[in-house]
């Protein structure tokens, strides 16, 4: 088992740390390209989410990672607002922002590109995306 | 993030390049409107020296689709590949917006 922790400001500045962070930590596995492509996509919508919708000023990002043989685990959390109906968070195409051009996609493409996606939110304590992925 | 434009006719090609992420979307969206000659009628966006997108460039694109067809315009896509073109197709994007393999391809094919 190999862990890491981080913990960062919610700034939008911090997604590109937040995904080489990951995917550094990741690489003494020597994992295939497509999976660290994956697991960076999929930080990276995760990451986004907690700094648009956890936070309207300032705020803290937390990822915990972890490896055990090939099985991958993050975690990413913050400490806002929280998701309101998590059903509804994770239709595609549904976005609380659209005058922001914001897509919609955030959860669909962490289901997509990771094995298993959950999610734990309460309001006004914040969110946690649990993510597995299987390296190949 | 780097990005430049040049255009030929009514058609401004803007050229990314790095990552695209709902940091610099706002940077990009501010560029082209920055560059949008009014006589400018077609976009192109040539993401041949993109490394990463997320789903904010999605949104970006979608954002610029909308705003060109206001002006009874297009938008067209160079480069996607690899997970963007994941994204680009689970999104529906592509139903709405072409992608070229290079920027000749997407030029040449508003000529017709």
């Amino acid at each position: 088992m190999n862990k890491m922790e981080i913990k960062f400001d919610a700034l939008s500045q911090n997604e590109s740390f937040a995904r080489l962070a990951v995917s550094g930590f990741l690489l003494y596995k020597n994992p295939s390209v497509n999976d660290m492509e994956d697991i960076k996509m999929a930080v990276s919508e995760a990451v986004t989410n907690s700094i648009i919708h956890g936070y309207d000023n300032e705020g803290t990002v937390r990822i915990y990672c972890e490896i055990e043989d090939n099985d991958f685990m993050v975690e990413i959390e913050d400490y806002g607002k929280g998701i309101e109906n998590i059903e509804l968070a994770r239709k595609p195409l549904y976005t609380t922002k659209p005058q922001e051009e914001r897509s919609g996609m955030g959860f669909t493409i962490m289901e997509a590109f990771m094995d298993k996606v959950l999610v734990s939110s309460e309001k006004s304590k914040g969110t946690k995306i649990t993510m597995y992925k299987e390296l190949k | 993030m780097k990005i430049n434009s040049s255009s030929e006719g009514n058609t401004l090609i803007v050229n990314l390049f790095g990552d695209i992420d709902h940091h610099n979307t706002e940077i990009i969206k501010r560029y082209i409107y920055d560059n949008m000659a009014h006589s400018i009628k077609n976009l192109v966006i040539d993401l041949s020296g993109v490394e990463f997108m997320d789903s904010s460039g999605i949104g970006m694109i979608l954002g610029r689709y909308k705003e060109m067809s206001e002006k009874m315009g297009t938008v067209s896509l160079v480069g996607i590949r690899g997970n963007m073109e994941r994204i680009y197709t689970l999104s529906g994007l592509y139903k709405i917006i072409k992608n070229y393999s290079t920027v000749k391809d997407a030029v040449n094919s508003l000529k017709l």
